[in-house]
């Protein structure tokens, strides 16, 4: 899954890093919205087997885009705006 | 309907007491007010120790340890027993001088357990923080899923023939025994009483009351965390007690939640949770950041002496009781029941009661209880 | 008095601005980093686009919750970014934890919960796989961040929110590849006369259906999604309607048959709950004011009934009112008496759009055995309908079911359907995942 940018593609770009990756994304992305529009395809892991997971309700709901962000900790992909020079882990 | 033991109580040792009974031919029924295994025997920390335990419990512990073994076979499911030790740590000398002294004397029961001094401790266990000093593990100490225990046993029981009539309060008991729940009567020439903290109200209305309080372990668990831990882990003085599950889990409790035990109703509240957190965090720096997922408590029966009330009444023949296990009868159940079937069966065991007598509370002049002892024949 | 509001979606922005007409200044909680809720939420800074673009015939009511919001900050204790995960009715304290990871405890005397609502799932087997989301995520997606979640997308779902928004993807030059609406044709005109009580609400529907069906949208009623194939993303959407079964390639899936409110925190609250037919769902009980059976606890929004924005923002002035007579104030009857009128009014068109838009209960009960039902701890449909209990608290403690991150708040009514059929019973005598402490996962600190 990659999503598709529709609208304000001007936007700044900024860049941060997952699991030592750089990333571009543009200002106002959540890292969800960043992540998987880099086409890095997940941001968590099933610790089940069930493979690679990338949330499910955009809304703080699901509990299923938990990643870490090196100096905050745990946070949620998809209420957590990337930030230049972020280091975050995928788990 | 007519039986030749009553059982209230549908916990660990009542259910399994409705199963060792029912194996032997005897017709049981057995009435629990809510589900089997709703409240501490469900809710609790799933400990399979034999460490740390009052000395007049260690025999009990040991045969109950010895039952584990076979868990599986008498369960008929797996309840997810690990035998993957029990670590008590101390944090301080005094703490360390405790384990030793319970070392010394647990010895003499034959348990055998393995200290860790400060430098050793930190080398085979590197994720203990510098708050731990030291540590004394008994190797075949275990944990064990308390969700699934007790169901499984009551699903063995009811194969063997054993009644287990969920949602069935009773409402009155008169000696005899005629039993009143949910409009319907229960009579049997015994009745064992296995009804953890509501054992107390049984007793109280058959002339022995005893000082038994609701006990709410407050209990946390985090998300499932990368696998580091495979011992479960206690301290002296049991304010923190934590485990990690094979799906990488910690489960954590320490300090007590809240409940109403005329409802029942109980609830874990967020002070001891903080409390629990920052000891766990003091013993496993790792901890700190992770998510805490979920709580909970159940309602147990707590002793002021920590020590159970087991064995027959003083005041009523054909009574037996088996509750008030204070936090600490998970691991007990199983074996509880057996030894009841077997003192109603066989009218002994070989496991010293003395210590768990009702009659500590009220200094009953009451015959003894041998008095009472009763043979189904 | 210390009264506390928590959510700044559309009920509990009115209910903020009645309290402070009243002259209370109100302790406002709200866990995203502005207000607006989700209906109206706004994109981060930096996006350009306009209210029109972005909330369409509802411009004008989120331009005017949004400068409510701005124009109360500053008149009331304002706690942006700040989670309630547990409310305690003995003592009346909520506990919070702050942007930062702070926690804290917050007393009250009266608590309006305006917890809002989330998309109510099917789990189908595949629909963990990134690329498969909500049908309300997909319209954050595109609202909030400016992002179709794939290039060839399928809507699933029913009701006004999947024309909706299959609506305004084509409008953002991202047609859908696929809409399948689960409710047939025929239902729906069933349901036509009671659709009348909101003669523009029910235009509007057909005005979206026929634009699409213009532009080339290929929409399906009586269709429901089988599965999701592909390797660690999505591939393809297995489907079926009246005609059968059908694959189509796809590389995002939206899944979302209406919404769920967040009742965790009136469940935590001991308001008692009952079972709504229509919505099929556990609902707490309240008056039509949002008075609860538990002193100092009010309800108002999509967080205790779903009812859309409109609703809330009556539902949440109403509770206001309530708040500020229940300790003694004055109140106009014939305003409260209007705002119950105009509810009652929604509320008709309401239940005519739950009948003629139903959860597909069955298709859920029927989901096939491996389809992970529990996204959190990755358990199976077959897990649960493999164990003998009663009820979902039950199947929740024998199969970790519900247990997960997201305390069953995801797979919760889909699980009952589950079971409740494998029981052979009705849906009421499963129960509810009973709530716990926190209501979502908090930091060990």
């Amino acid at each position: 899954m990659i999503p598709v940018r529709l609208v304000d593609q001007a936007r700044p770009e900024i860049g941060f890093s997952v699991d030592g990756q750089a990333v571009t994304a543009r200002q106002g992305d959540t890292l969800l919205a960043a992540i998987l529009a880099a086409g890095l395809g997940r941001v968590r892991t099933s610790e089940f087997g069930d493979g690679p997971r990338a949330g499910f309700c955009w809304m703080g709901a699901c509990q299923d885009c938990w990643l870490v962000v090196e100096g905050l900790g745990a946070r949620r992909a998809c209420s957590t705006l990337a930030e230049p020079g972020m280091k975050v882990i995928r788990r | 309907m007519k039986a030749d033991v009553l059982i209230i109580g549908g916990g660990g040792a009542g259910v399994s007491a409705a199963l060792h009974l029912a194996k032997r031919g005897t017709r049981v029924v057995l009435l629990e007010r809510g589900l089997i295994g709703g409240q501490a025997s469900g809710v609790n920390h799933g400990g399979v120790r034999q460490q740390g335990r009052h000395p007049a419990e260690i025999p009990l512990a040991i045969r109950s340890r010895r039952l584990w073994s076979n868990i599986q076979e008498l369960c008929g499911a797996d309840v997810e027993f690990d035998p993957c030790g029990h670590l008590k740590l101390a944090r301080n000398a005094e703490q360390e001088a405790d384990l030793l002294r319970w070392n010394e004397m647990a010895k003499g029961y034959g348990l055998e357990t393995t200290m860790f001094g400060r430098n050793a401790i930190r080398a085979d266990y590197p994720y203990f923080g510098e708050a731990v000093i030291a540590g004394s593990l008994l190797a075949d100490d275990g944990s064990a899923n308390p969700r699934l225990l007790a169901p499984a046993l009551a699903r063995m029981a009811r194969a063997a023939g054993a009644t287990l009539l969920e949602n069935h309060k009773v409402e009155a008991i008169e000696a005899g025994f005629r039993v009143l729940a949910n409009g319907q009567e229960f009579t049997a020439p015994i009745l064992l009483n296995t009804a953890g903290f509501w054992g107390g109200a049984i007793a109280a209305q058959f002339g022995e009351p005893v000082p038994v309080e609701a006990l709410n372990p407050n209990m946390l668990v985090t998300e499932p965390l990368p696998f580091f831990c495979p011992v479960n882990v206690g301290v002296v003085g049991g304010d923190v007690y934590l485990r990690q599950i094979s799906r990488g889990n910690v489960i954590f409790g320490g300090g007590r939640g809240e409940s109403d035990p005329s409802l029942p109703r109980s609830r874990p509240l967020p002070e001891p949770g903080f409390l629990a957190m920052q000891k766990a965090v003091e013993i496993i720096p790792r901890l700190e950041g992770a998510l805490i997922i979920r709580s909970w408590t159940g309602i147990d029966g707590g002793m002021p002496d920590a020590l159970p009330v087991m064995g027959w009444s003083r005041t009523t023949p054909g009574l037996l009781h088996a509750f008030g296990f204070s936090g600490h009868g998970f691991m007990l159940g199983p074996a509880v029941g057996e030894i009841l079937s077997e003192l109603v069966l066989d009218g002994r065991t070989d496991i010293p009661l003395e210590a768990f007598d009702i009659a500590r509370f009220n200094g009953q002049d009451g015959p003894e209880p041998d008095v009472w002892k009763t043979r189904l024949e | 008095m210390s009264v506390v509001v928590v959510g700044a979606g559309p009920a509990g922005v009115r209910a903020v601005e009645r309290l402070v007409e009243a002259g209370i200044r109100p302790i406002w909680i709200e866990e995203s980093p502005d207000g607006g809720g989700r209906v109206f939420q706004k994109p981060p800074p930096g996006f350009s686009r306009d209210a029109k673009a972005l909330y369409g015939a509802d411009a004008s009511r989120a331009a005017a919750i949004h400068a409510t919001v701005a124009r109360l900050r500053a008149q009331v204790d304002w706690r942006p970014g700040t989670l309630v995960w547990n409310l305690r009715p003995g003592p009346r304290l909520l506990n919070t934890q702050g942007p930062d990871g702070t926690k804290a405890e917050v007393a009250y005397d009266r608590v309006i919960l305006c917890t809002g609502a989330m998309d109510r799932a099917l789990p189908i087997p595949g629909w963990t796989k990134p690329g498969v989301t909500g049908l309300g995520a997909a319209q954050i997606a595109l609202k909030a961040q400016g992002l179709a979640i794939g290039r060839q997308v399928a809507l699933c779902g029913t009701g006004p929110l999947l024309l909706l928004l299959a609506w305004q993807l084509t409008k953002a030059g991202a047609p859908p590849a696929l809409v399948l609406e689960s409710a047939g044709w025929a239902r729906t005109l069933r349901a036509a006369p009671g659709l009348a009580w909101n003669p523009v609400g029910a235009l509007r529907g057909l005005a979206w259906r026929a634009a699409l069906r213009r532009r080339g949208v290929r929409i399906r009623t009586g269709a429901l999604p089988l599965r999701v194939e592909g390797t660690d993303k999505v591939e393809a959407l297995v489907w079926r309607d009246a005609r059968g079964e059908h694959r189509t390639e796809v590389d995002g899936v939206a899944i979302g048959y209406g919404l769920k409110p967040e009742t965790q925190l009136a469940d935590l609250a001991g308001v008692p709950f009952s079972f709504d037919g229509l919505q099929r769902l556990w609902l707490p009980e309240r008056d039509r004011a949002g008075r609860t059976a538990v002193p100092g606890v009010y309800l108002a929004g999509d967080g205790a009934s779903i009812g859309g924005s409109v609703v809330a923002e009556l539902a949440g002035t109403r509770a206001a009112l309530a708040v500020i007579e229940d300790a003694g104030g004055h109140v106009d009857p014939l305003e409260t008496d209007m705002i119950h009128r105009r509810l009652w009014l929604e509320a008709r068109f309401r239940a005519a759009l739950e009948r003629a838009f139903p959860y597909p209960a069955e298709h859920a009960a029927a989901m096939p055995d491996e389809t992970l039902l529990c996204r959190c701890e990755a358990i199976t449909a077959g897990e649960l309908r493999g164990t003998d209990a009663p009820e979902v608290n039950r199947g929740k403690a024998f199969t970790r079911i519900g247990m997960g991150r997201c305390q069953g708040r995801v797979c919760g009514p889909a699980g009952a359907e589950v079971l409740a059929a494998a029981r052979g019973c009705d849906i009421r005598d499963v129960g509810r995942l009973r709530g716990q402490m926190p209501v979502k996962p908090v930091v060990m600190a």
